[in-house]
């Protein structure tokens, strides 16, 4: 017993929850108490003794489970675990749901978990068209349906969309630049234990009073300000979730920069990981500022601070602005590393160098600069004083550019390839490029500000929302899910089911976010339990669509669990691909190299007589046919 | 051109994407998409909107053609294992797919600030209104008329000139017949706030007045009934309203603490 609560784990991280949550109750109380004020204050803005141990009790379970032990020991002289790599690799299942320091059992643990979350989210969207197939209210009433939207999109947003991509980059990235790990490990194992901790927060939002939190993910005060005790674990999750991203982005950075295999140059970097090298930059400037705004909400709803109360000289419309500063280059954070990995699978799929792989590097930095400068787009009918919306709008038309440079540069890849379409993970890539130009398509439609006037905050937007996270992000975690799962677990997955898996996905898709497009036009708002009559047809029609997108991931997770368990075995290399990951074993071993491999060219020489990327320690510089063996290999 | 791009039937793929764009255009620029036409800018808006469909057809026509193109054409054959040919890139065909975009959002650009600045020109004759959001009904005063009403009448072809104010939380004003929208936002106007818009309703007739912006439980229904009539229709209306209360430009601008 005393065993299980000093040594690191699920013991003593209840124990220290316990402990750290009553310690926050007790201070609010005792101060309160010393004070001589009412206990417990219970306006809906209010409970402190909630809300303190709702910020303590997380940092109890952080340092019980195991995150800060090394740090701790060594800050305070004490003899640190010896450097053994106790905690590197798994050798069962057990191992998951301990802090490990090994970037590919995180990067698992981010999928998994990241993905748990996705489906929670996707169930909470199905409830929501449940209600939206008739109009009037029939299952849920319209306080309810608030919090289902928001609590929707604030799973899907913040920890599923952004947090999967760096659990994907987390497995692969170190392997494909030829790193033994990431550059700070335990940094890395503290940035995973955090999201399950803000997605906990969120759902946990639904047993306060008042229910959960309902201001939607966008959290405009002042209705954010003056909402019930749920939305202060939207403000707290966010700050997990946030800490989370920051800290994985710096170690992205680093690692990036530092940690490259001899012979690696910029310029032969594969674009994964130059799409992370940028969303890691957007990512650590951008995110702050949607940390300091939840705070400032938090800090109004809690210590009636006047951020945003314009009764006291607070300004509501600052809100949007440090908002969507984070928010719109958050669109990015969701969308470049998802660019990097289709350029992986469509690269590899049609065996031809990326089209113009320097003008597509160069093209995300673009990305990057423009980001910071379109903010305002979102607040074209806001309010706010008008000589902004111009320039903004050309800066945010002007976003499209780089962005068709890399729709045209992969289509370009196909050109004279050789295109396999075995590969489920390239039947997304795919159909990424066409569900995410038209979401690009409608996106400049708004950036134009005569027509978003009429289509701001109605299901016009819904729709584009969808088309590029739905159509864009989350098609290219598929394609990025299918392309590694060999890699990742050692076993191939079913195509045949990955195909039925696609192309539900894809009609469920149209079917449920096209006509959305046309129901906004015409006036249905966003945001609404209920709607004029006239508009029940459609809805029906997309309520019936979503239900078959919904059920299409049903055939995804049981593809997943199954080939997990008894798919055949992976061979090291199935996609013939030349970047680095592919050169070692499926799993890859512990350690990822013996010896640290050599880059001696681009990383997509598909076609060039005596090209390599990478010599591997041990392998003669002599031209090598790649590995292979039939097994799920495209023929 | 890369001596390859020779052996492409540039003609044939070209006039495809001609034909794939006449046709997209012409069959959505059938509907309505964004039904009755009520105010002067509406036409505005929706011209903006069926030039955008063209465009936009184009371009996704390019990308449409481009893929299917290159799926039928170099799809590998069964147990072909060789690698495509060793294409880098193209700089012509690079410098071309930068430019021609930059060319097109930069016009899109351009139009959009013409439609807008139509659309905002103020008429010397308008008149005033004051739009007054609050959970989860609308009312509005008219200055001019000395008057209040839970109802927003207006002239046909008169100009308004519509000050937004909210009392408690963000609302937002959608006329879809109008095109028009602009939130409400709690506080003075002041620097950072613009709180007025102008729209010319030219059609008689009855319409709603929809809250765009989440504001709570109620947002759903929140709606105003809106009727553009003769001036004659409306100065028998006016008669029938309750006259505005002295304090109510204060009160209108004043807000409730949270
Ligand atoms: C060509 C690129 C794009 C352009 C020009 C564009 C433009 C816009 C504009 C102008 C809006 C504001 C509309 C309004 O609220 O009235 C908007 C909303 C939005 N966009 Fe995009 N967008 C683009 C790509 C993306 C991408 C790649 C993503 C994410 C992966 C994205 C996600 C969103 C989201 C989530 C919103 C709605 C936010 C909210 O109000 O809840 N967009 N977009
Ligand atoms: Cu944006
Ligand atoms: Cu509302």
């Amino acid at each position: 017993m005393r065993a299980a609560l000093t040594q690191p784990g699920w013991w003593r991280a209840l124990f220290f929850t316990v402990i750290a949550g009553a310690f926050g109750f007790g201070l609010v109380i005792g101060l309160r108490a010393i004070s001589g004020l009412d206990l417990f204050q219970t306006e809906q803005t209010g409970y402190p003794h909630i809300v303190v141990p709702a910020i303590t009790a997380p940092l109890g379970f952080l340092v019980g489970i195991g995150c800060f032990d090394y740090w701790f020991r060594w800050a305070s002289g004490a003899p640190t675990q010896p450097e053994d790599h106790s905690w590197h690799g798994a050798t069962s299942w057990k191992d998951y749901f301990q802090v490990n320091t090994d970037h590919k059992v995180i990067g698992i643990q981010y999928i998994v978990t990241t993905f748990f979350f996705f489906f929670v989210g996707g169930l909470i969207a199905m409830m929501m068209r449940a209600e939206l197939a008739q109009p009037g209210t029939q299952i849920v009433d319209p306080a309810t349906f608030n919090g289902l939207f928001s609590t929707h999109a604030a799973l899907m947003i913040f920890v599923f969309v952004i947090p999967v991509f760096a659990g994907i980059a987390n497995y692969v990235l170190p392997l494909m630049i030829g790193a033994p790990d990431m550059a700070f490990p335990r940094l890395n194992a503290l940035s995973f234990w955090m999201l399950p901790v803000a997605g906990v927060l969120f759902l946990c939002s639904y047993i306060v009073p008042g229910g959960a939190f309902d201001a939607g993910w966008t959290g405009y005060a002042p209705l954010s300000t003056g909402a019930p005790l749920g939305q202060s674990f939207f403000n707290l999750g966010v700050q997990f979730a946030g800490a989370s991203s920051v800290a994985t982005a710096l170690n992205f950075l680093v690692t990036i920069i530092t940690m490259r295999a001899p012979g690696m140059n910029f310029w032969r970097m594969p674009l994964l990981v130059w799409a992370n090298l940028s969303t890691s930059l957007l990512v650590v400037a951008a995110t702050p500022f949607i940390a300091g705004v939840q705070f400032m909400v938090l800090f109004d709803r809690l210590l009636h601070t006047n951020f945003f109360q314009a009764a006291y000289g607070g300004d509501v419309i600052s809100y949007q602005h440090i908002f969507w500063f984070y928010s719109h280059p958050a669109v990015y954070i969701m969308m470049l590393p998802g660019f990097g990995i289709v350029s992986e699978v469509i690269s590899t799929h049609s065996r031809k160098p990326i089209f113009g792989y320097r003008l597509m590097a160069l093209a995300l930095l673009g990305i990057v600069v423009l980001s910071y400068s379109v903010w305002a787009h979102h607040m074209f009918v806001a309010g706010m004083f008008s000589w902004l919306r111009v320039p903004m709008m050309i800066t945010t038309l002007l976003i499209a550019v780089p962005t068709g440079i890399k729709i045209f540069s992969w289509l370009g890849t196909l050109f004279y390839g050789k295109i396999h379409l075995k590969s489920t993970s390239m039947l997304f890539a795919l159909g990424f490029i066409v569900t995410f130009t038209i979401g690009g398509i409608s996106g400049v439609m708004l950036g134009m500000i005569p027509l978003d006037i009429h289509v701001s905050d109605t299901y016009f937007i819904v729709a584009h929302i969808h088309f590029v996270l739905f159509g864009g992000s989350v098609f290219t975690i598929f394609a990025g899910i299918y392309h590694w799962f060999p890699k990742i677990t050692g076993r191939m997955y079913d195509e045949k089911l990955g195909r039925i898996h696609f192309y539900l996905t894809l009609a469920g898709m149209l079917g449920t976010f096209v006509p959305m497009h046309w129901i906004g036009m015409e006036g249905m708002p966003r945001r609404v339990a209920d709607y004029a009559a006239e508009f029940g047809g459609w809805n029906l029609e997309i309520s019936i669509a979503s239900f078959i997108l919904g059920a299409a991931q049903l055939v995804f997770l049981y593809n997943m669990i199954v080939s997990w368990r008894f798919g055949p075995k992976a061979p090291s290399n199935p996609w013939r691909a030349k970047t680095i990951e592919w050169q070692v074993s499926s799993p890859p071993p512990i350690f990822n190299f013996d010896e640290i491999p050599r880059v001696v060219g681009g990383p997509y020489e598909y076609g060039v007589p005596g090209a390599r990327h990478v010599i591997m320690p041990g392998e003669s510089s002599e031209l090598r046919e790649p590995e292979r063996s039939g097994v799920g290999a495209p023929t | 051109m890369a001596p390859r791009m020779k052996g492409l039937p540039l003609a044939r793929i070209f006039a495809a994407i001609v034909v794939l764009t006449v046709v997209m255009s012409f069959i959505m620029l059938i509907p309505n998409w964004d039904g009755e036409q009520a105010s002067t800018a509406a036409p505005k808006i929706d011209e903006l909107l069926d030039v955008m469909i063209v465009l936009s057809s184009f371009v996704f026509s390019i990308v449409m053609v481009m893929l299917t193109y290159a799926l039928w054409r170099w799809r590998a054959k069964p147990g072909d294992e060789g690698d495509g040919e060793p294409i880098h890139g193209n700089t012509r065909l690079e410098i071309a797919w930068t430019t021609i975009p930059t060319v097109i959002v930069l016009f899109a650009a351009a139009y959009s600030w013409t439609v807008l600045d139509k659309i905002e020109t103020e008429d010397a004759d308008r008149m005033p209104i004051t739009a007054i959001g609050q959970q989860y009904e609308w009312h509005f005063d008219y200055p001019d008329q000395g008057v209040t009403s839970e109802e927003l009448h207006v002239v046909t072809d008169q100009q308004i000139e519509v000050s937004m104010r909210a009392l408690d939380v963000l609302h937002s004003f959608w006329v879809p017949e109008w095109r028009i929208k602009r939130d409400a936002v709690p506080g003075a106007p002041g620097a950072s706030i613009d709180d007025d818009f102008v729209v010319t309703p030219d059609k008689a007739g009855a319409f709603s007045l929809i809250c765009t912006e989440l504001c709570g439980i109620g947002h759903a229904t929140m709606r105003a009934p809106v009727v553009v009539e003769s001036q004659a229709e409306f100065n028998k209306w006016v008669r029938t309203q309750d006259p505005l209360p002295k304090d109510s430009a204060a009160a209108a601008s004043e807000v409730a603490p949270q």
